[in-house]
């Protein structure tokens, strides 16, 4: 049994320390907003914050996770959708399949907390998530579009 | 040569029967969600809301809430929103109160498929049924109109609509929703008639996603995330080596593990392990020790399909899809004659979400709960592997987390049956990893192509010889729609006009003096499917970037000399022109542009790249001028978005995807060995939506086509160097 710290709540799950936190979240807790993908660390649908920085769940043991840490998702991420980086990504109707937008936008908003004027060269580096739609155009955009709403 | 001709003509004659292949060109079955809202279990099964139907099409709640039905799949290309559109526009209805809901295809069978088809591929969602939908959005307006004429006991012809209100001859106003039960209750209209376009208030314009909300905040529901009470989840692994079996499976090794229920073998060549959790069940799976029966081709390898696909570039036979003088002639006669080889590897479909479907089956009753491309297909999946009539089976359409083709074929549907079928009364979804998605793919098809042409002393285009050799998709997939053997789906946007209506959507865009485009099938052990673009991905390349060697060859300029080739191709040559005129083609300013265009799904696009290539000859694409003529635009933000989507998907396998074969087995097993382009590679895109009208074409799939030869033309004109074999992958672009 471990104690998790989630989207400001404290729950207790009952499952094996190696677990990646994806499945932790996903069939555990039945927060289902987090994607698995790849499984591998490569695509980041499975993106969530530990502390405000995002990791990809997906890798990510459960036993990583500190009782102290606080993890958030998608669903954590704001309350209503308001969030900067959902703000913008309505604006400019950036979901085609939607199915790795929570990890896109997990992964922005951690960019922009740690480098709220993140440029071009930085988005480049920092996000490298996959999109097989290929929102990727739109994404660029809304990134620049949320650092405007922080 | 006359024997090839002799044969090749035959072939050609008898290809009336295109009718086949004009249907399943692109035919990428696909499929649509359930349930947006309400979380899916709830949702789809329960029947639909009671609203009062107006008609088939359209619901109207008495808070004026306007409920459109829609069948086609929605996998991120708009559809739903599209459809939509064209619905409320002849319903003159207020656009901020139209909803969506998807019938069931069960739903479909018991009203004598009153939807007609729930398909979805081939960029048909909106040009397919546009006519029809929009008719049932009028006859709903008609059958509003004449409830109100009655209540107010005027004439109908009196009445006028506009947003959801209708107006009487004394200026009396009812809403919708106060008439729309009592509209449900008369007879529909012998006919309609449609609204002229100069008319259309919601057709045409920019209007936002209509399923955006709940996918940026994860509450959106796909296949994978589906709950039931009591469900257990399954993760399967079948045969890595192409057509071997199960010998046998261990079952007793892995029982005992956390949260594992069950070992259950599903058809003859795969086993899944279910367990409480995903997790559990793979963790077991991977632990599992499996014996596999011998295959014939445990020694397949991609060596060995390149040397049986070559063989075909200068084989004797081939079937003929276009032809036009003679090409032999020509070319003796030429003062020059260009000769290049060009190929296109095997690509997965990789959509994000790996293919998945959740099954409960009762000796009554199969249920099913999935993503697909085609609803009908999955529940006639169903319906065979349960064994069940079809009336007893039902399929509950998710939202798609991608597509692309994949989920046209519904063996994952099967499968999850297959496995439900040994648990009964207890619901499991099958999840696949992704390992599974990337082994067990239906893969873009492997082609080669020799392209010979002559030009004359003047610099003339005299003849072109353009051999396609390779894998047939109708031939593994859809024999029955071969024509005496032939797939005209291999010529996409090669094939003459006039053949048939239904391939007029894919005819070539030049006309040539003289001209032979034939096609040699080699289809090696491999399971090929419809791939966003399908064959225009390949031959457009072939086409376009021998056009261009053939321009330069010329000492003509590549954008001059495809004009002079078409003069009866009026609205290729103007997407062309588009592109050039928007990116500064001919400009002195040091910039290395390509250019490419095609007409496929029944629309003219065209395309402009620009690329860097560094001093150590690595490639920067700049930016893409890219221009549509889809006919009529039914919403034009979303043309944009699916023409840069479409970039994404086709340069992502120009730059990267290769699937590869070692003793049977893929050897890219995931994203890490199968890249996807990432934001970094992706290039600026400006989008050029120029509807000339008159026509309906499609959108998902054309522009995929132009980017990759629009690239590989920019690359020669920064380099001189011309990149024949794909994928371009780590090649030095200035190494000689």
């Amino acid at each position: 049994m471990a104690t998790l710290k989630i989207n400001g709540e404290v729950r207790d799950v009952d499952v094996d320390d190696t677990t990646p936190l994806l499945w932790v979240v996903r069939d555990q807790l039945g927060l289902t907003g987090t994607k698995y993908g790849c499984g591998v660390a490569q695509c980041g649908a499975c993106t969530v914050h530990v502390d405000g920085v995002p990791v990809r769940s997906c890798v990510y043991p459960l036993a990583a996770v500190s009782e102290e840490s606080e993890v958030t998702t998608i669903e954590g991420l704001s309350e209503d959708g308001s969030h900067p980086v959902q703000q913008a990504w309505t604006e400019l109707d950036i979901p085609q399949c939607g199915y790795c937008q929570p990890g896109m936008i997990m992964a922005v908003a951690g960019l922009l907390n740690e480098m709220p004027d993140a440029t071009d060269a930085d988005i480049d580096q920092q996000i490298t998530n996959i999109c097989r739609c290929g929102t990727l155009a739109r994404v660029r955009k809304g990134i620049h579009l949320a650092k405007t709403k922080a | 040569m006359a024997d090839k001709i002799a044969v090749s003509r035959r072939s050609f004659i008898v290809g009336s029967g295109v009718m086949g292949a004009g249907l399943t060109i692109g035919l990428i079955p696909a499929c649509s969600p359930a349930a947006e809202e309400a979380p899916p279990a709830e949702a789809a099964a329960a029947p639909m809301p009671d609203l009062p139907e107006v008609n088939a099409w359209v619901h109207i709640a008495p808070d004026d809430v306007v409920t459109v039905r829609v069948v086609r799949s929605e996998m991120g290309q708009g559809t739903l929103t599209g459809l939509a559109q064209l619905v409320a526009e002849e319903l003159d209805a207020d656009w901020d109160t139209v909803t969506t809901e998807w019938p069931t295809p069960g739903e479909s069978v018991a009203r004598d498929r009153v939807w007609g088809s729930f398909a979805t591929g081939g960029s048909r969602g909106i040009r397919d049924s546009q006519q029809y939908v929009r008719e049932g959005g009028a006859a709903a307006r008609a059958m509003l109109i004449e409830a109100a004429a009655n209540q107010w006991g005027v004439a109908p012809s009196d009445c006028t609509t506009d947003k959801g209100v209708i107006t009487g001859p004394g200026g009396e106003v009812l809403r919708y929703g106060e008439v729309a039960e009592a509209a449900g209750q008369l007879a529909p209209p012998a006919e309609v008639t449609l609204k002229d376009p100069s008319r259309w208030n919601i057709i045409g314009q920019p209007k936002m996603r209509l399923d955006t909300a709940d996918k940026v905040t994860g509450k959106q529901m796909y296949g994978a995330d589906i709950q039931l009470d009591g469900m257990l989840t399954a993760s399967i692994k079948q045969a890595p080596v192409r057509g071997a079996g199960i010998a046998s499976f261990d079952a007793d090794v892995v029982t005992g593990m956390p949260g594992v229920k069950q070992v259950v073998q599903v058809g003859d060549n795969a086993v899944a392990v279910v367990a409480d959790t995903w997790w559990q069940a793979n963790t077991a799976l991977e632990a599992l020790p499996i014996e596999w029966t011998d295959s014939e081709h445990a020694d397949l390898s991609t060596e060995w399909i390149n040397t049986f696909v070559e063989e075909g570039l200068t084989a004797d036979e081939a079937f003929v899809g276009n032809m036009a003088g003679d090409v032999e002639a020509a070319l003796e006669g030429s003062a020059q004659v260009l000769e290049a080889t060009y190929n296109y590897p095997f690509q997965n479909h990789a959509p994000m979400e790996p293919m998945n479907a959740t099954a409960l089956w009762t000796e009554e009753k199969c249920e099913v709960w999935c993503p697909t491309q085609n609803g009908e297909a999955a529940l006639a999946a169903a319906s065979e592997a349960a064994g069940l009539p079809i009336e007893q089976c039902e399929v509950y359409k998710m939202l798609l987390g991608g597509g692309f083709g994949r989920r046209g074929a519904p063996d994952y549907v099967t499968q999850a049956v297959q496995i439900a079928m040994q648990m009964p009364g207890t619901p499991v979804k099958l999840l696949w990893s992704r390992e599974e998605d990337q082994q067990h793919g239906f893969y873009h098809p492997v082609t080669m192509a020799r392209l010979r042409g002559g030009l004359d002393e003047e610099g003339n285009l005299t003849g072109l010889h353009l051999r396609i050799s390779g894998q047939s998709i109708l031939a593994a997939l859809m024999p029955n729609a071969l024509t005496d053997g032939a797939d005209f789906a291999a010529f996409q946007g090669l094939l003459p006009s006039g053949l048939d209506p239904r391939v007029e959507d894919q005819v070539i865009s030049y006309g040539f003096p003289n001209l032979l485009i034939d096609h040699a099938m080699r289809n090696p052990p491999v399971r090929p499917g419809f791939w966003r673009g399908v064959n225009v991905n390949q031959n457009t390349i072939y086409m376009e970037c021998f056009l261009d060697e053939m321009a330069h060859a010329a000492e003509r300029d590549p954008l001059e000399f495809r004009l002079a080739l078409m003069e009866n191709h009026p609205k290729n040559a103007a997407v062309l022109q588009a592109v050039a005129d928007r990116s500064g083609w001919g400009n002195d300013d040091g910039k290395s542009r390509g250019l490419a265009t095609l007409y496929a799904f029944g629309s003219y696009v065209a395309a402009c790249a620009e690329v860097t290539v560094s001093e150590d000859g690595r490639l920067t694409i700049d930016r893409i001028v890219a221009a549509t003529d889809p006919g009529n635009a039914v919403n034009p933000q979303q043309i944009e978005a699916q023409v840069e989507g479409s970039f994404v998907y086709g340069l992502s396998a120009l730059l990267h995807g290769e699937i590869t074969f070692e003793n049977g087995e893929v050897q890219e097993r995931n994203f890490d060995t199968y890249p996807s382009l990432r934001i970094a590679e992706m290039p600026e895109v400006e989008t050029i939506v120029m509807p000339s009208g008159g026509f309906w074409g499609g959108v998902g799939e054309p522009t995929i086509a132009v980017a990759a030869p629009a690239v590989l033309n920019a690359i020669f004109a920064a380099t001189g160097k011309r990149v024949r074999q794909l994928p371009i992958k780590d090649q030095n672009l200035r190494a000689a």
